[in-house]
Protein backbone atom coordinates (compact mmCIF):
# COMPACT_ATOMS: atom_id res chain seq x y z
CA UNK A 1 0.00 0.00 0.00
CA UNK A 2 1.34 3.40 -0.95
CA UNK A 3 1.52 5.81 1.96
CA UNK A 4 0.11 9.24 1.14
CA UNK A 5 -0.30 12.41 3.18
CA UNK A 6 -4.06 11.94 3.16
CA UNK A 7 -3.84 8.28 4.19
CA UNK A 8 -1.96 8.91 7.43
CA UNK A 9 -3.20 10.48 10.66
CA UNK A 10 -1.41 11.81 13.70
CA UNK A 11 -1.19 8.89 16.12
CA UNK A 12 -0.73 6.22 13.42
CA UNK A 13 1.92 3.62 14.15
CA UNK A 14 4.35 2.39 11.50
CA UNK A 15 4.56 -1.38 11.07
CA UNK A 16 7.10 -2.53 13.64
CA UNK A 17 10.49 -3.76 12.43
CA UNK A 18 12.53 -6.21 14.49
CA UNK A 19 16.11 -7.23 13.72
CA UNK A 20 17.56 -10.70 14.04
CA UNK A 21 19.45 -11.32 17.29
CA UNK A 22 22.82 -9.52 17.13
CA UNK A 23 25.51 -12.20 17.33
CA UNK A 24 29.25 -11.64 17.59
CA UNK A 25 29.32 -12.68 13.95
CA UNK A 26 26.87 -9.86 13.12
CA UNK A 27 29.23 -7.40 14.81
CA UNK A 28 32.22 -8.73 12.85
CA UNK A 29 30.31 -8.39 9.58
CA UNK A 30 29.11 -4.89 10.48
CA UNK A 31 32.66 -3.90 11.43
CA UNK A 32 33.86 -4.76 7.92
CA UNK A 33 30.77 -3.57 6.07
CA UNK A 34 30.53 -0.19 7.78
CA UNK A 35 34.21 0.70 7.92
CA UNK A 36 33.90 1.24 11.68
CA UNK A 37 36.85 -0.80 12.87
CA UNK A 38 36.71 0.26 16.52
CA UNK A 39 37.82 -2.92 18.35
CA UNK A 40 35.32 -2.17 21.15
CA UNK A 41 32.65 -3.97 19.09
CA UNK A 42 34.55 -7.12 18.17
CA UNK A 43 37.46 -7.66 20.59
CA UNK A 44 36.46 -8.61 24.14
CA UNK A 45 40.05 -8.16 25.39
CA UNK A 46 39.99 -4.57 24.19
CA UNK A 47 36.54 -3.96 25.72
CA UNK A 48 37.71 -5.25 29.12
CA UNK A 49 40.84 -3.11 28.97
CA UNK A 50 38.57 -0.06 28.77
CA UNK A 51 36.31 -1.13 31.61
CA UNK A 52 33.47 -2.74 29.66
CA UNK A 53 32.37 -6.28 30.61
CA UNK A 54 31.90 -7.35 26.97
CA UNK A 55 31.81 -6.04 23.44
CA UNK A 56 28.60 -4.21 22.51
CA UNK A 57 26.82 -3.40 19.26
CA UNK A 58 27.62 -0.35 17.17
CA UNK A 59 25.01 2.35 17.72
CA UNK A 60 24.97 2.82 13.95
CA UNK A 61 23.90 -0.81 13.47
CA UNK A 62 20.70 -0.05 15.39
CA UNK A 63 20.32 3.19 13.43
CA UNK A 64 20.55 1.07 10.24
CA UNK A 65 17.66 -1.05 11.61
CA UNK A 66 15.68 2.15 12.24
CA UNK A 67 16.46 3.17 8.64
CA UNK A 68 14.86 -0.13 7.55
CA UNK A 69 11.77 0.76 9.59
CA UNK A 70 11.53 3.96 7.51
CA UNK A 71 12.38 2.46 4.10
CA UNK A 72 9.83 -0.34 4.58
CA UNK A 73 7.24 2.42 5.04
CA UNK A 74 8.26 4.86 2.28
CA UNK A 75 10.96 4.99 -0.41
CA UNK A 76 14.22 6.39 0.95
CA UNK A 77 14.01 9.52 -1.25
CA UNK A 78 11.12 10.70 0.95
CA UNK A 79 13.32 11.05 4.03
CA UNK A 80 14.27 14.70 4.44
CA UNK A 81 15.92 14.67 7.84
CA UNK A 82 16.22 12.34 10.80
CA UNK A 83 18.22 11.94 13.91
CA UNK A 84 18.57 9.89 17.05
CA UNK A 85 20.08 9.98 20.51
CA UNK A 86 21.76 6.80 21.67
CA UNK A 87 20.26 6.39 25.13
CA UNK A 88 21.79 3.04 26.16
CA UNK A 89 24.37 0.57 24.91
CA UNK A 90 22.94 -2.33 22.87
CA UNK A 91 24.26 -5.62 24.29
CA UNK A 92 25.31 -8.56 22.16
CA UNK A 93 22.51 -11.14 21.55
CA UNK A 94 19.78 -8.46 21.65
CA UNK A 95 17.07 -8.19 19.04
CA UNK A 96 16.34 -4.56 18.18
CA UNK A 97 12.66 -3.63 18.03
CA UNK A 98 12.08 -0.48 15.95
CA UNK A 99 8.89 1.54 16.23
CA UNK A 100 7.60 4.76 14.74
CA UNK A 101 4.56 6.97 15.21
CA UNK A 102 3.20 9.90 13.22
CA UNK A 103 3.20 12.88 15.58
CA UNK A 104 2.68 15.86 13.23
CA UNK A 105 1.44 16.69 9.72
CA UNK A 106 2.61 19.96 8.18
CA UNK A 107 3.62 21.73 4.99
CA UNK A 108 7.06 23.18 4.41
CA UNK A 109 9.05 24.21 1.31
CA UNK A 110 5.96 23.46 -0.81
CA UNK A 111 5.85 19.87 0.41
CA UNK A 112 3.45 17.89 2.56
CA UNK A 113 5.45 16.37 5.38
CA UNK A 114 5.00 14.29 8.49
CA UNK A 115 7.12 14.11 11.60
CA UNK A 116 7.64 10.67 13.08
CA UNK A 117 8.75 9.83 16.56
CA UNK A 118 11.05 6.80 16.28
CA UNK A 119 12.46 4.50 18.93
CA UNK A 120 14.56 1.39 19.27
CA UNK A 121 14.32 -0.99 22.19
CA UNK A 122 15.94 -4.35 22.80
CA UNK A 123 13.89 -7.47 23.40
CA UNK A 124 15.29 -7.24 26.93
CA UNK A 125 13.42 -3.95 27.42
CA UNK A 126 16.33 -1.50 27.12
CA UNK A 127 15.44 1.76 25.38
CA UNK A 128 18.48 2.26 23.12
CA UNK A 129 17.66 4.92 20.51
CA UNK A 130 15.19 7.81 20.52
CA UNK A 131 14.67 10.29 17.75
CA UNK A 132 12.52 11.72 15.01
CA UNK A 133 12.25 11.77 11.24
CA UNK A 134 10.79 14.21 8.73
CA UNK A 135 9.21 12.45 5.74
CA UNK A 136 7.79 14.11 2.62
CA UNK A 137 4.55 12.51 1.35
CA UNK A 138 2.41 13.12 -1.71
CA UNK B 1 38.53 17.63 29.94
CA UNK B 2 39.16 18.34 26.27
CA UNK B 3 40.80 21.51 25.06
CA UNK B 4 37.94 23.73 23.88
CA UNK B 5 40.27 25.62 21.56
CA UNK B 6 39.61 22.81 19.05
CA UNK B 7 36.11 24.24 18.51
CA UNK B 8 36.00 25.51 14.93
CA UNK B 9 38.64 23.08 13.68
CA UNK B 10 37.93 21.93 10.11
CA UNK B 11 39.33 18.85 8.43
CA UNK B 12 40.82 18.69 4.96
CA UNK B 13 38.31 17.37 2.41
CA UNK B 14 38.48 13.60 1.97
CA UNK B 15 36.82 11.37 -0.62
CA UNK B 16 35.38 7.88 -0.81
CA UNK B 17 34.07 5.96 -3.78
CA UNK B 18 30.70 4.26 -3.32
CA UNK B 19 31.46 0.65 -4.24
CA UNK B 20 28.57 -1.67 -5.11
CA UNK B 21 30.26 -4.64 -3.44
CA UNK B 22 30.49 -2.66 -0.22
CA UNK B 23 26.79 -1.76 -0.49
CA UNK B 24 25.92 -5.46 -0.86
CA UNK B 25 28.13 -6.29 2.13
CA UNK B 26 26.39 -3.58 4.18
CA UNK B 27 22.98 -4.96 3.15
CA UNK B 28 24.03 -8.44 4.28
CA UNK B 29 25.51 -7.23 7.58
CA UNK B 30 22.34 -5.31 8.44
CA UNK B 31 19.93 -8.10 7.45
CA UNK B 32 18.46 -6.00 4.65
CA UNK B 33 15.61 -7.78 2.85
CA UNK B 34 14.64 -5.09 0.32
CA UNK B 35 16.35 -6.14 -2.95
CA UNK B 36 16.62 -2.52 -4.09
CA UNK B 37 19.68 -2.34 -1.81
CA UNK B 38 21.54 -5.41 -3.12
CA UNK B 39 20.10 -6.40 -6.53
CA UNK B 40 20.86 -4.02 -9.41
CA UNK B 41 17.88 -5.28 -11.43
CA UNK B 42 15.52 -4.49 -8.55
CA UNK B 43 17.16 -1.08 -8.07
CA UNK B 44 16.73 -0.21 -11.75
CA UNK B 45 13.15 -1.50 -11.76
CA UNK B 46 12.48 0.92 -8.88
CA UNK B 47 13.85 3.81 -10.96
CA UNK B 48 17.39 4.01 -9.58
CA UNK B 49 20.37 4.32 -11.97
CA UNK B 50 22.45 1.98 -9.74
CA UNK B 51 22.35 0.50 -6.23
CA UNK B 52 21.37 3.29 -3.81
CA UNK B 53 23.33 3.87 -0.61
CA UNK B 54 20.98 3.28 2.36
CA UNK B 55 20.20 6.15 4.76
CA UNK B 56 23.06 5.67 7.24
CA UNK B 57 25.72 4.80 4.66
CA UNK B 58 26.96 8.40 4.48
CA UNK B 59 28.38 7.83 7.96
CA UNK B 60 30.21 4.74 6.67
CA UNK B 61 31.67 6.65 3.73
CA UNK B 62 33.01 9.18 6.19
CA UNK B 63 34.69 6.37 8.13
CA UNK B 64 36.05 4.69 5.01
CA UNK B 65 37.48 7.77 3.29
CA UNK B 66 41.27 7.68 3.54
CA UNK B 67 42.47 10.58 5.63
CA UNK B 68 45.86 11.64 6.89
CA UNK B 69 44.38 13.09 10.05
CA UNK B 70 41.85 11.68 12.49
CA UNK B 71 39.84 14.09 14.61
CA UNK B 72 40.05 11.80 17.64
CA UNK B 73 43.81 11.52 17.19
CA UNK B 74 44.16 15.27 16.91
CA UNK B 75 42.15 15.75 20.09
CA UNK B 76 44.16 13.05 21.87
CA UNK B 77 41.07 10.90 22.48
CA UNK B 78 41.49 7.15 22.98
CA UNK B 79 39.11 5.15 20.74
CA UNK B 80 38.34 2.82 23.67
CA UNK B 81 36.75 5.71 25.57
CA UNK B 82 34.31 6.95 22.95
CA UNK B 83 30.58 6.34 22.70
CA UNK B 84 28.20 7.56 20.01
CA UNK B 85 25.88 10.11 21.60
CA UNK B 86 23.74 11.45 18.77
CA UNK B 87 23.50 11.18 15.00
CA UNK B 88 21.51 13.25 12.52
CA UNK B 89 21.25 13.29 8.73
CA UNK B 90 19.71 15.81 6.34
CA UNK B 91 19.65 14.64 2.73
CA UNK B 92 20.32 16.26 -0.63
CA UNK B 93 20.77 14.30 -3.87
CA UNK B 94 20.65 10.50 -3.55
CA UNK B 95 23.95 8.61 -3.32
CA UNK B 96 24.50 5.74 -5.78
CA UNK B 97 27.11 3.08 -6.44
CA UNK B 98 29.82 4.61 -8.60
CA UNK B 99 29.59 8.05 -7.01
CA UNK B 100 32.59 9.68 -5.40
CA UNK B 101 31.62 11.51 -2.24
CA UNK B 102 33.82 14.26 -0.83
CA UNK B 103 33.37 15.17 2.82
CA UNK B 104 34.67 17.73 5.23
CA UNK B 105 34.01 18.01 8.92
CA UNK B 106 34.02 20.87 11.39
CA UNK B 107 34.09 20.61 15.16
CA UNK B 108 31.14 22.83 16.06
CA UNK B 109 31.23 22.44 19.82
CA UNK B 110 32.97 20.76 22.73
CA UNK B 111 31.37 20.68 26.16
CA UNK B 112 31.56 18.56 29.28
CA UNK B 113 29.08 17.17 31.80
CA UNK B 114 29.26 15.52 35.20
CA UNK B 115 32.17 17.63 36.38
CA UNK B 116 34.33 16.70 33.40
CA UNK B 117 33.67 12.94 33.63
CA UNK B 118 32.13 13.11 30.15
CA UNK B 119 33.23 15.24 27.20
CA UNK B 120 30.96 15.83 24.21
CA UNK B 121 32.37 16.55 20.73
CA UNK B 122 29.90 17.92 18.16
CA UNK B 123 30.98 17.34 14.56
CA UNK B 124 29.19 18.72 11.49
CA UNK B 125 29.96 17.08 8.17
CA UNK B 126 29.09 18.25 4.65
CA UNK B 127 29.16 15.87 1.71
CA UNK B 128 29.08 16.50 -2.07
CA UNK B 129 29.15 14.14 -5.04
CA UNK B 130 31.46 14.22 -8.08
CA UNK B 131 29.20 16.85 -9.68
CA UNK B 132 29.55 19.12 -6.70
CA UNK B 133 25.91 18.56 -5.65
CA UNK B 134 25.16 18.32 -1.94
CA UNK B 135 24.21 14.78 -0.96
CA UNK B 136 23.64 15.70 2.64
CA UNK B 137 24.92 17.00 5.91
CA UNK B 138 25.28 15.13 9.14
CA UNK B 139 25.81 15.93 12.78
CA UNK B 140 27.63 13.48 15.05
CA UNK B 141 27.96 13.85 18.80
CA UNK B 142 30.72 11.73 20.30
CA UNK B 143 30.86 11.16 24.06
CA UNK B 144 34.26 10.62 25.68
CA UNK B 145 34.36 8.73 29.01
CA UNK B 146 37.12 10.25 31.11
CA UNK B 147 36.48 8.07 34.17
Amino acid sequence: MTITYESVEVGDDLPEHTSAAISRHTLALYCGASGDHNPMHVDIDFAKKFGMPDVFAHGMLSMAFLAQLLTKWVPQERIRHWGVRFTAITPVHARVICTGKVVEKFEKDGEKRVRLEINAKTDGGLHTLAGDAIIALQ
Amino acid sequence: MLDKSFIGLETEPRSAEVEKGQLRFFARATGETNPVYFDEKAAKAAGHPALPAPPTFLFCLDTMAPSSESIMGKLGVDIGRVLHGEQQFTYGKPIYAGDTITMKTKISDIYDKKGGALDFIVQDMEAVNQRGESVGVSRTVIVVRNG
